[in-house]
């Protein structure tokens, strides 16, 4: 087992790679860094020397992967291939436009996301399993049947609609709380509860339907049969038996996105004015500041690799024929 | 020629996804598999219902993909035979055409529905009794929103149920004509009577749900005839800030989820097919790389790889302004680019289905008993392999399709989805977002978004589910 | 009803009228039509029929665990006083696994696999006997002994997937068991298992039945289990019990023109090389039940009145009852004789026929990895140095258990598998290796029936098209010599020539079947290796395929390599036998050699494991202790020593050299003086045919 772990660590390492080698390919092949001067100059102000000093500000003048003009090792690392993607490895974005540290602006609000994905996630996961459960214990009932058209309605919605309307319902026509902000300390929950809220809701359809399937594709098994053949009654069967073995493929759709829970959402965050790491990315993407949304793709893939090798670890606990192998 | 064909490479695509949707059911319809498996969806009445809605949006989307530039009419109408034909910079489609009544009837800002009058009020010169012109606070009357009372105003509530009235009353005629063709259809098909044909049909005693696809154009007639009718004098929906018709706009959107939820599916198909399946088959090093490549791509965060994508695609265009001739040609390259990026991060999850279906396939013994007829690999392929994953394909394009409108919608929210200046759903939130915060509440446009959205995207997921029941394999043998 | 009246008190179990039904949309199809069962503690009825017949719908509806689309639409079933049909939901509960217990067809699917053996068995336990804590562990001890389990504590711990197919059901067993039941339904409890596991399976729940003096409910096909087990037998077709007779009676004088006909399919040695019988037709479909004896269509007896009236029961003998029109004098007595033994057996041109296929030393590895880096740190020796001849006309049988690695071998003789050693020659041309063009023109001469015939055709490809494809692969000729060609295989394998028209999912099992061969004569093979081409099949219709493979092999000279794990089928067609175990020949024979005068202690045992379906059951069964080894890590010396009672110290230390018995026989095995000569390269490629 210690072998299979170790394997999948290794495995990740040529994914990032890979991954920084897509990303450096999509913000300096696909266009030069002349082009993004224009852009982020404007029509107005673009004149040679303002790209030249655009791109001397931001290290953006070397060359892309040999500095002949240097010697030794500087070859290689006086170029933006090393100094903007090699150095992403030990953590460091360099600079938004804004002149702050992105890395350090990142952890300062990882806080702010957390503490609306996490209870997002963990409600959204044990209220969907449970609906689902509901479901499959009446499956073949019009509670079951219209439980599912229900789920298929509310998948169809829009997420900016829930959003929307949950503001509007609740902060605005009931004035329960405020419509948006955040705060630290013991405020925080009058913050936080509202979006939590329209996040579950918002999954609820998707996720609950996702489940059901799987609980109903579990239930037609043969060891199914064999636990009511025990006399076991229909919640037994249900608990201790069929939920045990959908776990498995729920895993494998829940774990990868707990780390993912830091990045944020970006809907959500950019809704309530979160300052979490969702709607700085969003911000980047108006503020078209290349490094944050470079930055964040590589802290995101990392995230997502680091949710890979969680999933694979989850599994040997839930499956014991991982476990032994 | 009155106007000039503009033809974008949107239009293109639609069009010839069309024809390959009507070859490929011609084609299927010659194998007993896939014959029944169709005549399976064509049971379903949710199916069924939900394909009649589809394709009312279809239609709408289709007229809207004839594209033309129209002619400018020559200064003072004499027209010399040797001058060469001048034609509009704005490029038009067919459903504009048809809708040039909404579009063009513009007002200044904000009306509610069915108003007469603005929705926000202005200082406005009123003659008093005495003659003078005084100013007054006031809600101004709409230019073109009931102008046709004049200034009887107070007969808008009668115009409008007479109107409602009578388009219920013509919609039922309509109605009431398909059924009896649809009847008509059985009797010279089946040869029984008139009664029974009523039967089948409304029963569903037959072989196709038809009871549901009538149903459903009741439904749909009864709520669009008295649309169309009062969309000529009034703004059904309301207008938006800049004065538009709201009703225009979530027509016009139609089209844009349409491309968005089809083309990318073009994209995304050859990529996850041809990879799948060599990964698949051929398994060793091809294996390996292409698990490699996928496992990469869908590493990175679906949202990000976009924005990035999305955001060098911007620069692209913006430096390159040349490549454009006009500004409809700009907005349509930028929403075909947005598809292929779509397409380009969404394969990889098909493209793991169907290796993983490859490699159960490539076991059975009927690839074998290829394998010892000394069958190429080429061969096996296209004969077994192929024929045997395209129901995982179809069931995953339907399933795509509801997800990629949804995308749509929170994409341009966010800023990269389609052009600002293209009209979706994703703007039209985004526009009216902002305008709940008013008081009193605008909130028509967000509304008539929803609305249009939301049905798009059930039915799609409806259909979706009665195609997955028909096709899947595990499923279709269940009643 | 007729059931005497006078046994009712020490009754188990009483169904009456039952009658089952799947919902298929709106409408009920009927599975099982009105039958009634009697059942004594301490009796074992088994309930006999071909697949599709109800028997099994009617076992899961004593217990009410049909599948949702079921429906238990009258009847009424009669245990321990109530009528379980009526009964809450609740006590019915009570009833399963207490009452009456049940064990399935596949243990492999049906232990939960995230539990342990240990938690499975106490919620047994819990539920029925109330025992808790150590009291359990102790009773799930006890019963995992007493099924014969060894290191029953370590077991407990384990979960299903490190058990074998024989431990899984051993465990189901001792499961069924831990509730005390009076009555032990057994569903096909030994169909997905090898015959040594099944008589080690039978031979416990024998011995069980009688020290717990439990009734049983046996489901089964095989005459052979039915002939070892039951006390009395009821024969279902098509829902309906159509005959009821206690074993010594029913074995002597079958009376149902049906259950005369199941005898006469069987394949053996009786009828080698001639035709079997069969029973032409289908088992009509729950959609279209004929309206009077619902096997009139298909008996060759049947008149007017059997085809218009449905027939009543008629006793025909003590407690032996028949539900068939034909008179007493016109019912046939005794079906046991068979058909026609005569017939040309194609023993024909034995030794002198000329080497089609030259197998030497064959050897197949798969490699184990393991570890970080994915290292090969072992291999599984699937095929472990076969050698084997075959020439024009013969049929040579491969036999072993699951695992033993023959059905590799003959993917691994056509070219499927890539061999790891060895040669494999054809019409003395080495395969494998060599340049394309000419391994796929000499794939020509060689075809493969494969076991599962709803697998082994493509689904969306018409029949004309699947029995073309070899010919154009191999470059055959046009389209109307092709339409010509696939429409005469079609008529050799007995099918229409419309059927080329249509698609694999309009055939039943037998039928498609006969597409396979014909897809593999199309390109005129002279050998055809044969990978279990019947054990999907039902009886009746495996002795049409049989007979089909004879006449082929009379008419075109084949030469059938056939792998299988059934005897009778090897005594019916076989003129060679190698018998495999653990990826080695350990002997290799005439058919009458090996089968009748078995030398090796792995042939007798596995020939001593057979049921067989007559009554006559003299001599001691072998009965092989343990399962066998994986290939991965063969036992040292003789991979067969430790399941063996003779063995010694030799076969620990090294594995047996061939003992040439006769000219033709022979054996791997310490008991007998090796005769091994060098002269290995007897079946090299240049000595063969060119």
């Amino acid at each position: 087992m210690l072998a299979y772990v170790v394997r999948r660590l290794l495995y990740a390492l040529p994914i990032l790679i890979g991954v920084n080698l897509i990303t450096f390919a999509l913000f300096f092949v696909v266009n030069t860094p002349d082009d993004m001067a224009r852009m982020q100059l404007g029509v107005k102000r673009v004149t040679p020397e303002a790209i030249t000093r655009w791109k001397a500000e931001r290290g953006y003048d070397r060359p892309l992967f040999v500095n002949d003009e240097a010697s030794g090792v500087a070859v290689f690392s006086e170029t933006i291939f090393f100094s903007k993607s090699i150095r992403m490895f030990v953590g460091d974005f360099g600079r938004a436009e804004d002149g702050r540290d992105i890395a350090r602006e990142i952890v300062a609000r990882m806080g702010p996301s957390l503490a609306i994905a996490l209870p997002t996630f963990v409600l959204g996961l044990l209220v969907s399993v449970t609906f689902a459960l509901l479901l499959t214990f009446f499956r073949a009932t019009y509670l079951d049947f219209w439980g599912v058209v229900l789920c298929v309605a509310m998948m169809s919605i829009s997420g900016l609609f829930y959003i929307i309307g949950g503001q509007y319902l609740i902060s605005k026509l009931w004035k329960l709380v405020p419509i948006s902000g955040y705060g630290g300390g013991l405020d925080a929950w009058k913050f936080v509860i509202l979006p939590v809220v329209i996040g579950v809701v918002s999954g609820i359809g998707s996720s609950t339907r996702w489940y059901r399937t799987i609980f109903i594709e579990e239930i037609a098994r043969d060891y199914v049969r064999t636990a009511r053949a025990k006399g076991l009654s229909e919640a037994a069967v249900l608990f201790r038996h069929v939920l045990r073995n959908a776990l498995i493929p729920i895993l494998t759709g829940v774990v990868v996105v707990i780390p993912l829970l830091f990045m944020g959402s970006l809907l959500t965050e950019s809704f309530f004015g979160i300052p979490g790491l969702g709607s700085y990315t969003i911000d980047a993407i108006n503020a078209q500041d290349f490094a944050v949304v470079r930055a964040m793709v590589f802290i995101g893939s990392l995230l997502y690799i680091v949710g890979l090798i969680l999933t694979d670890l989850s599994y040997t606990l839930v499956d014991p024929r991982i476990r032994f192998d | 020629m009155p106007f000039l064909p503009v033809i974008l490479w949107s239009d293109v695509l639609i069009w010839l996804l069309l024809l390959a949707a009507l070859a490929s059911g011609w084609l299927s319809a010659g194998n007993p598999l896939w014959r029944s498996a169709w005549q399976r969806v064509g049971r379903s009445r949710a199916g069924m219902a939900s394909a009649t809605l589809l394709l009312a949006f279809a239609i709408v989307g289709l007229l809207d993909s004839l594209h033309y530039r129209p002619r400018l009419a020559a200064d003072g109408g004499q027209r010399t035979a040797g001058q060469p034909a001048v034609y509009a910079v704005e490029v038009l489609s067919l459903l504009d055409a048809l809708l040039t009544p909404l579009r063009t009837r513009n007002e200044k800002t904000y009306s509610e529905p069915l108003a007469t009058r603005a929705h926000a009020k202005e200082t406005i010169e009123v003659r008093g009794s005495d003659g003078r012109l005084q100013q007054v606070r006031d809600h101004p009357r709409l230019r073109h929103g009931g102008a046709h009372l004049g200034a009887d105003e107070g007969r808008r509530d009668a115009d409008v149920a007479g109107r409602v009235l009578q388009a219920l009353g013509l919609a039922l005629l309509a109605w009431a004509a398909v059924v009896l063709a649809v009847c008509g259809g059985v009797v010279r098909a089946r040869g029984c009577g008139w009664r029974l044909a009523w039967r089948r049909v409304w029963r569903s005693e037959g072989e196709f749900a038809w009871n549901a696809i009538l149903a459903t154009l009741a439904a749909l007639s009864l709520l669009a005839m008295p649309v169309a009718l009062l969309a000529g004098d009034y703004h059904v929906f309301g207008t938006d800030k800049v004065g538009q018709d709201v009703l225009y706009q979530v027509l016009k959107s139609v089209r844009t989820a349409l491309v968005i939820g089809l083309v990318t599916t073009l994209v995304m198909l050859p990529l996850s097919v041809l990879l799948g399946v060599l990964a698949g088959y051929f398994r060793g090093w091809v294996d390996d790389l292409i698990q490699y490549l996928y496992t990469t791509l869908s590493s990175i965060p679906g949202v990000l790889l976009i924005a990035a994508a999305v955001l060098m695609m911007q620069v692209l265009i913006d430096t390159h302004p040349q490549w454009f001739a006009t500004a409809a040609e700009r907005a349509d390259l930028r929403l075909l680019a947005l598809c292929f990026i779509l397409g380009v991060t969404s394969w990889t999850g098909l493209c793991r289905l169907l290796r993983g279906e490859t490699l159960k396939l490539r076991e059975l013994e009927y690839i074998q008993a290829a394998q010892a007829f000394g069958v190429s690999s080429l061969r096996i392929i296209g004969r077994h392999i192929l024929p045997n994953l395209m129901h995982i394909v179809i069931i995953a394009l339907v399933m795509d399709f509801s997800s990629l409108v949804l995308a749509e919608a929170v994409l341009s929210y966010v800023g990269i989805g389609v052009d600002p200046t293209m009209i979706s759903f994703g703007t039209m939130i985004n526009n009216a977002r902002l305008e709940l915060a008013r008081e009193p509440l605008v909130w028509w446009s967000l509304a008539a978004a929803f609305l249009f959205m939301f049905s798009l995207v059930l039915a799609a997921n409806l259909f979706a589910d009665a195609v997955r029941d028909a096709f899947d394999p595990r499923l279709a043998g269940s009643p | 009803m007729n059931a005497p009246a006078k046994s009712c008190g020490d009754e188990l179990l009483t169904v009456r009228q039952l009658r089952v039904a799947f919902a298929q949309g709106r409408a009920l199809l009927p599975a099982v039509d009105g039958i009634d069962l009697r059942l004594a503690a301490g009796e074992t009825l088994a309930l006999l029929g071909e697949s599709g017949c109800g028997k099994s719908a009617t076992a899961l509806a004593l217990l009410r665990l049909l599948p949702a689309a079921g429906r238990i639409v009258a009847g009424e079933v009669r245990f321990g006083g109530r009528d379980l049909l009526r009964l809450p939901e609740s006590e019915m509960r009570a009833v399963r696994g207490g009452g009456m217990a049940m064990i399935f067809q596949e243990p492999a699917t049906s232990l939960n696999p995230v539990l342990t053996v240990g938690r499975q068995m106490a919620e047994v336990l819990a539920r029925h006997r109330s025992l808790g804590g150590t009291a359990a562990q102790a009773t799930a001890l006890d019963l995992l002994s007493a099924v014969g389990i060894a290191d029953a504590r370590r077991r407990l711990g384990e979960y299903p997937f490190q058990l074998s197919g024989g431990m899984k059901q051993r465990v189901m067993i001792a499961m069924a068991l831990a509730g005390d039941p009076r009555l032990l339904v057994a569903d096909e409890p030994t169909t997905a298992l090898d015959v040594t596991i099944q008589a080690q399976i039978l031979d416990l729940l024998r011995r069980l039945q009688v020290e717990r003096a439990m009734g049983m409910l046996l489901i089964t096909h095989d005459l052979g289990v039915v002939a070892q087990m039951a006390t009395r037998i009821g024969v279902m077709y098509a829902g309906e019990i159509v005959e009821e007779a206690p074993r010594a009676s029913f074995f002597a004088t079958p009376r149902h023109p049906y259950t005369q006909k199941l005898f006469a399919a069987l394949p053996g040695l009786a009828r080698r090389g001639g035709q079997l019988q069969t029973i032409p037709g289908q088992v009509p479909s729950l959609s279209a039940m004929p309206a009077g004896c619902r096997f009139a269509a298909r008996c060759e007896h049947a008149w007017d009145r059997c085809r218009q009236q449905s027939p009543q029961w008629r006793q025909v003998a003590l407690d032996h009852r028949v539900r068939c029109h034909l008179e007493d004098g016109r019912l046939v007595a005794g079906g046991n004789a068979g058909g026609p033994a005569a017939d040309g057996v194609p023993v024909a041109a034995a030794a002198a026929a000329p080497t089609l296929l030259a197998v030497d030393d064959l050897r197949v590895h798969f490699a184990i990895r393991r570890g970080v880096l994915q290292r090969t740190v072992g291999h599984v020796r699937a095929v472990d140095g076969v050698s084997l001849a075959l020439a024009r006309g013969r049929t040579l049988a491969l036999v072993g258990e699951s695992g033993c690695g023959k059905t590799t071998v003959g993917k691994a003789i056509l070219q499927l598998l890539p061999a790891s050693g060895g040669s494999v020659c054809l019409l003395g041309e080495q395969l494998g290796g060599g340049r394309q063009r000419a391994q796929r023109a000499l794939r020509r001469h060689m075809q493969m029936i494969f076991q599962d015939p709803f697998a082994s055709l493509n689904p969306r490809l018409s029949v004309g098209e699947i029995i073309a494809e070899g010919i154009r692969a191999q470059g055959g000729g046009g389209r109307a010599t092709n339409e010509a060609a696939i429409a005469a295989v079609l008529q050799q394998v007995g099918l229409p020539a419309e059927a080329a028209i249509r698609y694999p999912h309009e055939f039943s099992g037998g039928q498609r079947q006969r597409i396979a061969i014909a897809r593999a004569l199309a390109v005129q093979p002279e050998l055809v290796i044969c990978d279990e081409p019947t054990s999907a099949l039902d009886v009746s219709v495996q002795a049409q395929i049989l007979n089909l493979l004879a006449t082929l092999q009379r008419e075109l000279g084949l030469a059938y390599l056939f792998i299988t794990h059934n005897f009778a089928v090897v005594d019916h067609l076989a003129h060679e036998v190698a018998v495999m175990y653990l990826g080695r020949i350990v002997e290799h024979g005439g058919v009458d050699e090996v089968l009748r005068s078995p030398q090796h202690p792995y042939t007798r045992a596995l020939l001593s494991a057979v049921p067989s379906p007559r009554l006559a059951a003299a001599s001691e069964p072998i009965r092989l202790p343990g399962e066998i080894p994986s290939p991965a890590a063969p036992p040292t010396g003789c991979h067969f020593h430790p399941r063996c009672r003779q063995a010694g110290e030799s076969c620990r230390q090294a594995y047996p050299p061939p003992s040439q018995l006769s000219a033709t026989h022979v054996v791997r095995c310490h008991l007998y003086p090796s005769t091994v000569d060098a002269d290995r390269g007897g079946v090299a490629c240049d000595r063969a045919e060119t």
